[in-house]
C-alpha cells in the first residue's frame, strides 16, 4: 500500500490537533509511518484546552464507570513521567459535607481501591490542615493521586515531538471533503483558510480525531456517528486558592471540582446538552456563573470574595454507543471504530470518546489499529515510556547544569519558562532576553520569541496557549501590546499585528463579560480605556480567537506538502 | 473640624475644583483615598472627540445632540465657552501647560499611531492640526534599548501613513538601559526619575545623534514627572522639535498633572488629606452634615458645601456587585441598568454601558439619595452617569467642566447668602 516514492502521499493523515490528534501523529511518526497531521485551527483549541487541566486519578469515575477509572489511574502514573513539565503533582481531596452521605464515601472508597486508585480516608481535621481552602464542615475527607496538567502544553510537546520525528504539520487548513475511490478513502480535500486554495493529500489511511467535530468528518465520508455536544462552563479564579485539587465525594454533579492550575484555580464545571449547531459559537450564561458559584463556594468558602477572573466552556465530545440501536445511549469509554467493519468504507478510522486523560492510550489504540489496517509490520507502542520534549530532564540535572555554565541563579521568569517548557526552557534562559512581557505570569521576550520561533506561534493567541501570556490577572491588559509590538517586529507585518491585538483582547473581553462585576468590571474598564481610550483602537475587533492569523510572513517551519 | 467645602476624591475634577474655590476665598479641604484616573493619562483632555463613531471638528456644536441627561447638556452650552477658558487658565497657573481650544479640535497622537480629536494636550506631547498637517517631512522615533512599553513600529505606520519619512532610531542611556536589565518591570514613571541634571545632557547627546536630518522626533513620554521643567530642558538642547508619545501606564505626565495641581491647590492655603475616605455621611433634612473618616475616626469633618468626586469603577467612586451598581461614599442614587447582562457590550471596541452608569443629581448636580436631591452635595467628575467618556473622547471635559460649574453653583448660592446676611444686618 506505501507508495513511498510519491511526494503528496502519507501513511496516515490525521484530522484534529487536539490532544488526541496530536497524541496520534506522534504515536504513528515514532512508529515509524509517514504522517500528516491536520488541523483548521490552531492545536488545543477544541475541547483539549476548555476543560478542568485535571490529571484525574480516575476517582471521580471509580463507583460509576470502573473501566474509564482504571485508564485514568494507569495514564495518570504514565503522564507523569513522560510529560513531567505539563504536570503537577497536587494530590486531590475527595470531601464529604453534611448535605452529602458518608455511606457515600464508604463505596467511593472500595470502588477506588478496585481499581487500583490509592484512596485513603483521612479525618477531617487532617484535611483542613491540608488544606486550609477547603470547607471547614466537612465530615468525610479521602486523598487520591489527582493532580494538574496543562493541555495545551501537553499537546504543543506532542506536536513539537511528532514533528521531530517526519511528521509534517499544517495548522488552518480544514478538511472539506474525502478522497474516495469506491468503498476506500484515500485521502483528504483541504482548504488553505489563509488562502483559500483547496490542496487535496493522499493517503493510505484517514483518521479522524476531530472531537465534537468528528460527527462534520465522518459525515464527508459518507458514515454515521452520533456526537452528543455537551456544554461544560467553568470558572478561572485571580488567584491560586487551593494548593490540593478539591472534589465532592458524592455522584458526578455540577461544579464539584476546584483545580489549582499555575497561578490560578478553576471551578467547574456545569453541564448541559446542546444542539450541534451551537458548538462554534459557546458563551456562558448568567445562570451558569451563579450555579458555579453556589456550588463552588460549599467546596470553598474563599471563593465567595475572590475575584473571577473569566468564565469559559467546552464542549464534550460524546459520542453515541455502537451497541444501541436507538443512539441514544451515550459511550462513556474510548471508541476507536474501523469503518471497514463498522460501514464497509476502507481506509478510515474514528478514534473519539475518552477524555484528556486517556488521549495517549486512545493514539495508542488508534495507531495500533492502523497498523493493522495497513498490513505493515508493527515495532510496537513506546509512547508510554518515551520522554516528550521538554520532560527529559529533572529539575535538579538543569540547575546543576545551569550553575556550571552561568553560575547565576534563574531569575523569576527564566524559572517560569523552565516550569512551562521543561529542559527546553533553557534555550530561553540562555538566549538572556528576560525583558519581562507578561507581568502577571512572568513571560519574558526571550519566551515570546522562542515560542515564535520554535513552538508554531504565530498569533497572540498561539502565544497565549505556548506560555501562558494575557491569562494572568490583568488579561493581556499590559502584555498584549507589548507582545503584539514583538509579533510586529517579528513578522514584519505591523498591520496584521493590530488586527491580532484588537482580536485578542477581545477574545479575554469575551471570558471577562460574563463574570464583570467588582474587580473583574474594574479590570474591563481599564482595558477598554487603554485600548480604545488612550490606544484609539476602534473597528471590528472578531470574536473569533480561531480566525487565521494574518501574518503576511510565517516563520514557522511547516514541511511544505 | 470645620470648612467651607469639602471634596471628596482628589482626582483631576476634585483638584479643578478645590483650586477654583481657594481662589474664590472658601476654605477647602480634599480628602483622597490615592487612586486617581489621572496615573492613567493620555497628555490630553478630550471635550468631545466623536460622537457615535464620528470624529467631531467643533464640540460646541453638536453637543446639543448629545442624550438629555449628559453632563454637558446639563452644565449648559453658554456655560461651557467661559468655564473652558477657565480651566486652561487655571492649569496654567498650576504649571501645566496646553495647546488646544475648545472651538476646534486638534489630534493627538496615541501610541499605536492613530490620530485622535481632542481638546487639550500637554506641550510636550505630540499633537497636531490635522493628521495630514502634521507640519513637519521627516521623522525620527527614538526608543530606548530594551524598553518594551512603547511601539515604534506601530508608531512608524502610523506617521508614515500621514505622509512624512519615517526612521526608528534606539538610543543607548546607560543609565536607562541599566534599569532595564536589572528590574524585569520597568515603568515610564521609574525611567522618569532618573532624568533630571547631568543625564538629560546624556539623553539630548543620544537623541541628537539619533535625529540625523530629521526635523521631528517622536520619544516615549518618561521626562518630567514632577513637574515640565527637565521637559522643557530637553527641547532646548534637541535639535530638531521634540515630541512626546504617551507609554503603556503609568503615566509620567499623569504623576506631573497631579503633582501641579495638589502643588497649586495647597500653595493656595486648600488643605489635602491623602490616603483618607469617608466612611459614614450624617444627614440632616436632606443636608449633609458631616463626615466621618477612617483616618480621623470620632474627630467628624463639618462643612457648607461638599463635593463628590471620588471618580468611577476605577477609582471605586463606584462599585459593581453581580446584583447592582452602588455609590459606595454616601450610597448616592445611581443610574444603570437592571441586569448585570446589559453591562457590557459583546465587543471590547464598542460602546460599554457601564460606562455611563454614574450617580444620578438633580440639573444642578446635585446628588440624590433615594430620589431626595441632597441640596449640599454636589457631584462631578466620572463618578457621575450620563455620558461615555472613552468612546465620546469627553472625560477630561466632563471631569474639569463639571468641577468648574460645580464650583461656581457654590460659591454663586453662598454669594447670596452672603449678602442676605450682609442685608439682615443692616
Amino acid at each position: 500500500m506505501r507508495k513511498k516514492d510519491c511526494g503528496k502521499h502519507y501513511d496516515v493523515v490525521i484530522v484534529g490537533a487536539g490532544a488526541t490528534g496530536a497524541g496520534t501523529a506522534r504515536d504513528c511518526a515514532i512508529r515509524g509511518l509517514k504522517v500528516l497531521l491536520v488541523e483548521r485551527y490552531d492545536f488545543a483549541a477544541g475541547a483539549t484546552g476548555r476543560n478542568h487541566g485535571l490529571l484525574h486519578s480516575g476517582a471521580r469515575y471509580a463507583v460509576t464507570d470502573q473501566e474509564s477509572a482504571t485508564e485514568c489511574i494507569s495514564e495518570n502514573a504514565i503522564l507523569r513521567r513522560i510529560a513531567s513539565h505539563c504536570v503537577e503533582d497536587t494530590g486531590g481531596l475527595f470531601i464529604t459535607l453534611p448535605e452529602d452521605s458518608l455511606e457515600y464515601q464508604k463505596t467511593f472508597i472500595e470502588a477506588c481501591n478496585k481499581a487500583g486508585i490509592s484512596a485513603r480516608e483521612i479525618d477531617p481535621d487532617e484535611a483542613r490542615k491540608m488544606e486550609p481552602a477547603v470547607n471547614s464542615k466537612l465530615i468525610g475527607a479521602v486523598t487520591v493521586p489527582d493532580g494538574a496538567i496543562d493541555p495545551f502544553r501537553l499537546t504543543t510537546a506532542n506536536v513539537v515531538d511528532a514533528h521531530r520525528y517526519g511528521a509534517d504539520i499544517l495548522t488552518y487548513h480544514e478538511v472539506i471533503d474525502m478522497v474516495r475511490n469506491g468503498t476506500r478513502i484515500e485521502g483528504v480535500v483541504l482548504r488553505d483558510r489563509r488562502t483559500n486554495k483547496k490542496i487535496t493529500v493522499e493517503a493510505s489511511l484517514v483518521i479522524n480525531a476531530g472531537g465534537i467535530w468528528s460527527q462534520s468528518i465522518c459525515n464527508m465520508a459518507g458514515v454515521k456517528v452520533n456526537m452528543f455536544p455537551a456544554k461544560g462552563a467553568l470558572l478561572i479564579f485571580g488567584h491560586r486558592l487551593n494548593n490540593i485539587v478539591i472534589n465532592r465525594c458524592r455522584k458526578p454533579a455540577d461544579a464539584d471540582i476546584l483545580v489549582p492550575g499555575d497561578t490560578i484555580s478553576l471551578i467547574g464545571t456545569t453541564s448541559s446538552r446542546i444542539p450541534f449547531e451551537d458548538v462554534e459559537r459557546m458563551e456562558v450564561t448568567p445562570e451558569e456563573v451563579d450555579i458555579l458559584l453556589r456550588e463552588g463556594i460549599k467546596i470553598a468558602p474563599c471563593l465567595a470574595y475572590t475575584r473571577i477572573l473569566r468564565a469559559y466552556a467546552g464542549v464534550r465530545p460524546l459520542i453515541a454507543s455502537d451497541d444501541d440501536p436507538s443512539g441514544r445511549s451515550i459511550s462513556r469509554g474510548i471508541v476507536c471504530l474501523d469503518h471497514a467493519k463498522r460501514d464497509g468504507l476502507e481506509g478510515f478510522i474514528t478514534i473519539s470518546g475518552g477524555k484528556l486523560m486517556t488521549y495517549r492510550l486512545m493514539a495508542e489504540q488508534a495507531t495500533d489499529m492502523a497498523f493493522n489496517k495497513l498490513g505493515i509490520k508493527d515495532p510496537g507502542c513506546t509512547t508510554s515510556t518515551t520522554p516528550l520534549p521538554g520532560s527529559g530532564n529533572t529539575e535538579a540535572d538543569i540547575q546543576e547544569r545551569t550553575s556550571k555554565q552561568h553560575i547565576i541563579e534563574l531569575s523569576t521568569d527564566q524559572k517560569a519558562a523552565l516550569g512551562r517548557h521543561g529542559s527546553l526552557g533553557m534555550e530561553i534562559a540562555r538566549q538572556g532576553d528576560d525583558a519581562i512581557v507578561c507581568e502577571c505570569e512572568h513571560v519574558s521576550v526571550g519566551e515570546i520569541k522562542y515560542a515564535i520561533k520554535n513552538l508554531h506561534a504565530e498569533s497572540l493567541v498561539h502565544l497565549r496557549r505556548r506560555t501562558r501570556l494575557g491569562m494572568g490577572t490583568c488579561q493581556g491588559c499590559l502584555c498584549a501590546c507589548r507582545a503584539a509590538a514583538i509579533l510586529g517586529e517579528e513578522t514584519h507585518d505591523n498591520e496584521g499585528a493590530i488586527e491580532d491585538l484588537k482580536m485578542f483582547i477581545n477574545e479575554r473581553w469575551k471570558g471577562m463579560t460574563p463574570v464583570a462585576w467588582g474587580k473583574t468590571l474594574v479590570e474591563a474598564q481599564f482595558m477598554s480605556w487603554i485600548y480604545a481610550g488612550i490606544g484609539g483602537l476602534e473597528g471590528n475587533a472578531t470574536h473569533d480567537e480561531e480566525c487565521v492569523p494574518t501574518r503576511a510572513k510565517m516563520k514557522i517551519e511547516t514541511n511544505e506538502v | 473640624m470645620k470648612y467651607d467645602v469639602i471634596i471628596i476624591g482628589g482626582g483631576l475634577s476634585g483638584l479643578m475644583a478645590g483650586i477654583k474655590l481657594v481662589k474664590r476665598g472658601f476654605s477647602v479641604a480634599i480628602l483622597s483615598a490615592g487612586q486617581s484616573a489621572l496615573h492613567f493619562y493620555s497628555g490630553s483632555f478630550g471635550l468631545l472627540g466623536k460622537i457615535d463613531g464620528h470624529e467631531v471638528t467643533e464640540p460646541l456644536q453638536v453637543i446639543d445632540n448629545l442624550p438629555h441627561n449628559h453632563p454637558y447638556r446639563r452644565i449648559g452650552i453658554d456655560a461651557i465657552p467661559f468655564l473652558a477658558e477657565d480651566a486652561k487658565m487655571l492649569l496654567a497657573e498650576a504649571g501645566l501647560t496646553f495647546t488646544g481650544n475648545h472651538l476646534k479640535n486638534h489630534y493627538r497622537l496615541t501610541p499605536f499611531g492613530t490620530c485622535e480629536p481632542t481638546w487639550l494636550t500637554l506641550t510636550d506631547y505630540a499633537s497636531c492640526v490635522h493628521p495630514k498637517k502634521m507640519g513637519w517631512k521627516k521623522a525620527t522615533i527614538v526608543n530606548f534599548k530594551g524598553y518594551r512599553d512603547f511601539f515604534p513600529n506601530f508608531l512608524q505606520d502610523g506617521i508614515k501613513a500621514n505622509g512624512l519619512q519615517c526612521d526608528i532610531a534606539e538610543i543607548d542611556v546607560p543609565e536607562v538601559t541599566h534599569m532595564i536589565k536589572d528590574f524585569s518591570e520597568t515603568r515610564a514613571t521609574s525611567i522618569a526619575k532618573i532624568f533630571k541634571g547631568k543625564t538629560l545632557d546624556t539623553l539630548a547627546a543620544c537623541i541628537n545623534r539619533a535625529a540625523g536630518k530629521s526635523d521631528v522626533v517622536f520619544m516615549p513620554a518618561v521626562v518630567g514627572l514632577e513637574s515640565e521643567q527637565p521637559i522643557r530642558q530637553l527641547k532646548d538642547m534637541v535639535i530638531p522639535s521634540l515630541m512626546c508619545v504617551p507609554t503603556l501606564p503609568l503615566s509620567v505626565c499623569g504623576y506631573r498633572s497631579q503633582i501641579c495641581l495638589r502643588r497649586y491647590f495647597e500653595k493656595l492655603g486648600g488643605v489635602f488629606f491623602l490616603g483618607d475616605k469617608v466612611t459614614k455621611g450624617f444627614f440632616q433634612d436632606y443636608r449633609l452634615k458631616e463626615i466621618e473618616t477612617a483616618n480621623l475616626e470620632d474627630i467628624h469633618l463639618r462643612a457648607d458645601h461638599f463635593i463628590l468626586s471620588t471618580g468611577s469603577f476605577f477609582s471605586q467612586g463606584l462599585v459593581s456587585t453581580p446584583e447592582c451598581i452602588y455609590e459606595p461614599t454616601l450610597n448616592a442614587d445611581v443610574l444603570q441598568t437592571q441586569t448585570r447582562i446589559d453591562w457590557c457590550s459583546k465587543n471590547i471596541l464598542e460602546p460599554q454601558r457601564f460606562m455611563e452608569f454614574g450617580v444620578d443629581t438633580d440639573e444642578n448636580f446635585r446628588i440624590k439619595i433615594s430620589g431626595h436631591a441632597i441640596e449640599n452635595v454636589y457631584a462631578a467628575g466620572s463618578v457621575l452617569g450620563g455620558a461615555n467618556p472613552v468612546q465620546e473622547g469627553s472625560g477630561g471635559g466632563i471631569a474639569i467642566l463639571t468641577a468648574l460649574h460645580v464650583a461656581h453653583s457654590i460659591s454663586r448660592f453662598a454669594h447670596i447668602i452672603q449678602r442676605i446676611d450682609q442685608f439682615n444686618k443692616e
